[in-house]
């Protein structure tokens, strides 16, 4: 197991679990629109299969806000 | 400039304040805060920053006053119902602070015109209700070299950021591109909470202020989130600069402003 503290939570998660598998176990709505915090690097969709997590990440979903009206 | 007895008055809690001060207060007055959307975030942002002794307001909108507004832009009123939002929201800042001159602008920002609107103002605040103009109103400013801040609110949550020059990353940093049209609901499909623009719109006005002060530190590289239904505010830390990014990295390839394609929401701006 390793251990990432995902928005704000640390929690175990399998050993070697890619980004994408971390973004479905957290429900993450439309991740096609969400940027991904790894340790204050920011990943945009494209990007997700290139990241490789390890034991002790933070990591954060940004999501899109567009309302003010 | 010396102040009145009744200004002595109006800001004395201002000016007991270490931070602020006689010296503070008038800065303020001898400040200006151009607002964008006179809607959720952009009603208590103008209604704070009126009567904190802002000395110039600019207020920018296209829109009139509907009654599906009135739960949460608490500046106008139901009698403002069909008035301009730009002349309601003057009205209500002027009674509450005839200290304050407040420009109106009746249009919505586009590439066009948004260099010449914020030209003159020490300070921007995007209350705006759709990613078009959100990027506008970041790429104008980052090439204008602009302070700003940026929020949006959905339902029970809401974001924000200030973006201040050379000093962190912009909202584009985060945000590459604006998702395509009607990916992402705007807050009329999806509703939000009312007193959620009074506290998202109230914190821009605190971030606005602190940096027409100087005072303490400001959400610069941070994107602070709300969720009301948790009673969470989280500060997630951003990286301190993103050389990659298109209009404030190394290699800038938005070097003009983009007029994006609208989505449709509740008062278009």
């Amino acid at each position: 197991m390793m251990k990432l503290t995902v928005s704000g939570e640390t929690k175990e998660y399998k050993d070697g679990i890619s980004l994408p598998e971390l973004i479905e176990a957290e429900k993450v709505q439309t991740p096609e629109y969400v940027t991904v915090s790894v340790n204050d690097d920011l990943y945009g969709a494209r990007d997700f299969g290139k990241v490789a997590l390890k034991d002790g990440d933070t990591i954060e979903f940004l999501y899109f806000m567009g309302g003010g009206c | 400039m010396a102040f009145s007895n009744e200004q002595i008055e109006r800001y004395s809690r201002h000016i007991i304040l270490k931070e602020v001060g006689v010296k503070g207060q008038k800065k303020l007055l001898n400040s200006s805060v151009l607002i964008i959307g006179a809607g959720g975030l952009g009603a208590p942002a103008a209604m704070y920053l009126a009567a904190a002794g802002v000395g110039t307001i600019g207020i920018a909108d296209a829109d009139e006053v509907d009654l599906s507004n009135l739960q949460r832009q608490i500046i106008h009123s139901t009698n403002d119902v069909g008035k301009a939002k730009v002349l309601s929201a003057k009205e209500t800042m002027e009674a509450i602070n005839p200290d304050v001159k407040v420009n109106t602008y009746r249009t919505f920002v586009a590439s066009d015109n948004i260099m010449d609107l914020i030209k003159d103002y020490d300070f921007i605040i995007d209350g705006t209700d759709n990613f078009p103009a959100k990027f506008l109103i970041n790429d104008a400013c980052v090439m204008a070299k602009k302070p700003f801040s940026h929020a949006g609110i959905i339902r029970f949550q809401g974001q924000l950021m200030t973006y201040v020059p050379g000093e962190g990353p912009c909202y584009r940093c985060v945000f590459k591109d604006p998702p395509p049209k009607d990916a992402v609901p705007t807050c009329k499909q999806a509703g939000v909470i009312g007193a959620m623009g009074g506290v998202i719109g109230s914190l821009q006005a605190m971030e606005a202020v602190k940096y027409l002060l100087g005072a303490g530190d400001l959400l610069v590289g941070y994107l602070l989130t709300y969720d009301a239904l948790k009673m969470e505010f989280r500060k997630i830390k951003l990286p301190k600069k993103v050389k990659s990014c298109a209009v404030c990295g190394e290699h800038p390839t938005v070097t003009e402003l983009i007029d994006y394609e609208q989505a449709e929401c509740d008062g278009v701006l």
